[in-house]
């Protein structure tokens, strides 16, 4: 089942890669790169059955910065919203210096 | 069975997850991430992560899911989203680069069997007599309360700056 | 502080002085420098006054304003010649206390150390011995007079504090240069002394060609200073110290006689000492150094920095026994540019270019008697000359001073230096008529003026080197040569400012007047001076015959006594090596009969020489004209010696210069240098490119990455 368990996880995080790449709502991306943490987290599931039970300790970690970035990265997105009134990345080209 | 089940999730953990990507309308995308994260759970559940899956369904898909959900009603971005995905050259190189990747994930993955893993560390057997010793909550917590205590620590504290910091950037008058 | 916490650490660096205990020798350098710091605080409280009266709209006052003379006019006057006074009774108290006791080694004091480098260290120390006082009497007695003259010479210049801070200056770096106790700290003041002389002789800095003037001079010091440093390495690499006395007594070992290294460090001391001193090749930029004011020429441009020269070859007069070629050089640079120089002398109508000059010529007789080991005698000249020569300078001042208020007061534009336009002053100016005619007989060498002695010793001591070659011979008669020509162009200058009819001008004429007090006494000091400088070094063979009966002058020989134990070694390597000077001149004939054959000479060229110019018309500089053709063309423009500089020298050097700066710099070094910019401004806007600030694009390129980390880390 270990080897079943890596392809999907790879799967779903190009599923997620493509969706970034392919998405322009902000939201969604940050959903896709959601979807990208967890095909993560199932390879640690997947693997910490023959490793170990530190495994499933970083995928609690992961999880609670997923939780922490989740908040931050919204209230990114609505304080960007008030000013464009919009959440589609192709209006903003605010990464640069 | 158990290879059933675990087909039957991973079948919509991916149909989930491709929803999430095709589908224009983000209160859809939504739902169908909420399904591909239960699914993840039901695969934690058959994978002996009793206590992940638990977390997974409380925090992921309900917690950090609703916060999602709250933002897009909050931005009224119900409609309006005609141009969300990309098309032609966008959407292309898009999947090109993905496809790519994927081949090269796949093609390592190919052909891996747990023989030398199980050879090297303990395996399934010593997991599941950690379980039966600790129990679900008591594996996972000791590692974290004894080896892990400074990053669970360091979490906490990022959790409260990441508090902080959303209601700051949130409310700022921009 | 400072100052005193050095003097103590002088005092207690106590070490056998044989008896000789200098006092306070750190405080007469420290003077004129807390001079220097006191006038230059004024100077710069005057200039931003007069700074701020020029924007108020006034006119910068010429001579005293009503409110009457401010502090920064009246201090410089007690502070600048204050403090040369005590340093030279402090000088003078050194000078009686050595005068009681015999001293073979110099004094040393060290007060720190001034650069301790791997294997050099220097200290920063002052010697102290015969050589130096006699310097130090000269610097400081001779400044002393030239700084009270300048109080009436400079009273109405906007500038006053800045000029007695720039002359203080000069004389603590000259200070410095002849108390040094090793060659870097001479060095200092050499270096130091360049700086005031540019600074002064651009003092009128709005004046371009004054400006230009100071820059000449400084830049072809540089030519000399370049000699100097190449001589301080070589020591260095030789002796690996630069200390005087370690140098000196190591010398004769070291150095093989008339081997090269000694002859490339003897020539490289003279091509020093030709900078500084003004001797043939380089001595173009001392005629216009006359620019500054006249008690600068005095000082600096006749009497003391221009002497540095003759000080240096007298220091490492070891150095130059232990190489005869490079002896020779300097008799013969001196014995060419002492000739060559009189008789530009001949044909000159500026009072100042005339005096400047004599000088070079008189430079050139020192160098003489340096280069045939007659050290003593060269510094004897040096003595006498910085007296007469100072008299003279200070009398053209004096003179300049008058003719320069007489035509200011009717406007009339006339040149205030041009002896064409002088004549006839002695009714007008009686002092300075009088003891410019003592300095004038003593610089001609008249029996008993103090030229007599020490240029003729100088005269002597040539001819009687001719066993050694028969270059001395030549060198000899141009000495001669020279004396004459000397005796006539002072003539010359005597009689066509001061005698004859008056060429001023009718309405300019009541304002000529005397100069005042100020100005007269010193003069008058210098006369003396320039009188019974001479008595302490008539050669003994002349006081047993001349003097013999009347039991007059006790101090036979005494200079060449004094400097003995300066002169010792080299004498003694000279003895050894080249032989005891010859006991006549030439062409026969002892002392006493070359003193009178040489009076005789010098007194008749100055009454033949007084007939001649007397007879002759002079008209005043506008209605004269320049000499059409013949040698008298080619004296007035000095044998075009600056022509041909600036044809060979100046311009290819400018045309080098501006080719390296067209090309090599603008072209080829700025061009690389823009080059890269470009390039990298070019790099920068193709990276930039990336720089979307679009999210889209960085997770797109952050895909690609991760695939090619992948990549790599699966193939």
């Amino acid at each position: 089942m270990l080897a079943e368990a890596l392809v999907l996880s790879a799967i779903l995080f190009v599923i997620g890669t493509a969706g970034v790449l392919i998405r322009r709502n902000a939201i969604i991306m940050f959903l896709c790169v959601e979807l990208q943490l967890n095909a993560v987290n199932l390879s640690f599931v997947a693997l910490s059955q023959y490793i170990g039970i530190e495994g499933q300790v970083f995928v609690f970690f992961i999880m609670t910065v997923a939780a922490a970035e989740a908040a931050v990265g919204l209230a990114i997105i609505i304080s960007i919203f008030r000013h464009y009134e919009t959440v589609n990345v192709d209006n903003f080209n605010l990464l640069k210096w | 069975m158990v290879d059933i089940l675990f087909f039957v999730f991973a079948a919509t953990a991916v149909g989930g997850a491709l929803g999430v990507v095709l589908l224009k309308n983000p209160v859809s995308s939504l739902l169908f991430m909420v399904g591909t994260l239960a699914s993840l759970a039901g695969l934690f559940v058959l994978m002996e992560a009793h206590f992940l899956a638990a977390i997974q369904v409380i925090v992921y898909a309900g917690a950090i899911m609703v916060l999602f959900l709250f933002v897009i009603m909050l931005l009224n971005l119900g409609h309006d989203y005609r141009d969300d995905l990309k098309r032609g050259l966008g959407m292309f190189t898009g999947f090109a680069v993905a496809g790519a990747l994927a081949g090269l994930l796949v093609s390592q993955l190919r052909g891996v069997d747990d023989t030398p893993l199980a050879q090297h560390f303990p395996g399934p057997d010593a997991l599941d007599a950690l379980l039966a010793e600790r129990g679900i909550i008591g594996a996972i917590a000791h590692p974290l309360f004894t080896d892990y205590v400074v990053a669970f620590e360091l979490v906490g504290i990022l959790l409260l700056v990441a508090l902080v910091g959303a209601i700051v950037i949130a409310k700022r008058r921009v | 502080m400072t100052g005193i916490g050095l003097l103590t650490t002088g005092l207690a660096a106590q070490d056998a002085g044989a008896g000789f205990d200098p006092l306070l020798p750190g405080l007469i350098l420290l003077l004129p420098f807390l001079g220097f710091v006191a006038n230059g605080i004024l100077a710069l409280i005057s200039g931003v006054r007069g700074a701020d009266r020029v924007r108020a709209g006034e006119t910068e006052g010429h001579g005293d304003s009503a409110a009457g003379r401010p502090l920064t006019q009246s201090l410089p006057t007690w502070i600048g010649p204050g403090v040369m006074l005590v340093a030279f009774v402090l000088t003078l108290v050194n000078f009686v206390a050595l005068l009681g006791v015999e001293l073979t080694e110099p004094v040393i004091r060290s007060y720190w150390t001034w650069m301790a480098t791997g294997t050099l260290t220097v200290e920063a120390a002052l010697q102290l011995d015969q050589l130096s006082l006699i310097m130090m009497m000269v610097v400081t007695g001779v400044g002393f007079l030239i700084h009270v003259f300048s109080v009436g010479y400079m009273k109405e210049d906007p500038g006053y504090a800045r000029y007695f801070a720039y002359l203080n200056l000069f004389v603590f770096f000259m200070l410095t240069l002849v108390m040094g106790a090793n060659f870097p700290m001479m060095f200092v003041g050499w270096e130091g002394v360049g700086l005031c002389s540019y600074l002064l002789i651009g003092f009128w800095f709005q004046d371009r060609e004054k400006a230009d003037a100071g820059k000449k001079a400084f830049i072809v010091n540089r030519i000399g200073d370049f000699g100097l440093l190449m001589a301080m390495f070589m020591l260095f690499a030789l002796f690996g110290t630069l200390d005087y006395v370690a140098i000196f007594e190591a010398a004769p070992e070291v150095l093989a006689y008339g081997g090269f290294a000694a002859t490339a460090i003897a020539l490289f001391l003279l091509l020093g000492a030709i900078g500084k001193s003004a001797q043939v090749p380089l001595y173009v930029w001392l005629p216009d150094a006359m620019a500054g004011p006249t008690p600068v020429s005095a000082l600096i441009h006749a009497a003391t920095m221009v002497t540095a020269g003759v000080y240096l070859v007298a220091r490492a007069s070891v150095l130059f026994a232990l190489a005869p070629v490079g002896a020779a050089a300097v008799a013969t640079v001196g014995a060419v540019t002492a000739l060559f120089a009189a008789t530009i002398a001949l044909q000159q109508y500026d009072i100042k270019k005339v005096l400047a000059y004599s000088t070079v010529s008189q430079l050139g007789f020192m160098f003489m008697a340096v280069g045939v080991g007659a050290y003593a005698a060269g510094v004897f000249h040096l003595m006498t000359h910085a007296f007469f020569k100072a008299l003279l300078f200070l009398g053209a001042g004096a003179v300049i001073h008058s003719m320069h208020h007489a035509l200011h007061a009717t406007h009339k534009d006339w040149d205030a230096q041009d002896m064409r336009n002088m004549g006839g002053l002695r009714r007008f100016m009686p002092v300075t008529w009088l003891t410019m005619w003592v300095a004038t007989l003593a610089i001609a060498g008249v029996w008993p003026f103090a030229g007599f002695f020490s240029k003729d010793e100088i005269i002597w001591f040539v001819g009687t080197s001719a066993p050694a070659g028969a270059l001395y011979v030549v060198l000899w008669a141009m000495a001669i040569a020279t004396a004459l020509l000397t005796a006539f162009y002072m003539t010359r200058l005597m009689v066509m400012t001061f005698h004859g009819s008056n060429r001023t001008g009718e309405g300019e004429r009541p304002h000529l007047h005397e100069a005042p007090l100020s100005m007269t006494v010193p003069l008058g000091i210098l006369a003396v001076l320039s009188v019974v400088g001479g008595w302490v070094n008539v050669p003994g063979s002349i006081r047993e015959s001349v003097f013999g009966g009347f039991g007059l002058l006790p101090m036979s020989d005494w200079l060449d006594r004094w400097m003995e134990p300066v002169t010792a070694s080299a004498q003694a390597i000279r003895l050894e090596e080249v032989g005891a000077y010859a006991a006549t001149a030439p062409v026969g004939g002892g002392h006493v009969v070359w003193g009178a054959v040489a009076t005789g000479l010098a007194l008749a060229v100055v009454l033949v020489g007084a007939r001649l110019v007397g007879s002759r018309e002079i008209r005043p500089a506008t209605e004269s004209e320049a000499p059409e053709a013949g040698v008298r063309k080619l004296l007035y423009n000095k044998w075009y010696v600056d022509e041909f500089y600036d044809r060979f020298i100046v311009r290819p050097l400018v045309g080098l210069s501006r080719f390296c700066w067209r090309w090599i710099d603008q072209v080829l070094i700025d061009g690389t240098v823009n080059a890269v910019g470009t390039v990298s401004r070019g790099f920068g806007w193709f990276g930039s490119l990336f720089q979307t600030g679009q999210i889209n694009t960085y997770a797109f390129i952050v895909t690609l990455g991760a695939l090619a980390l992948l990549g790599v880390l699966i193939f």
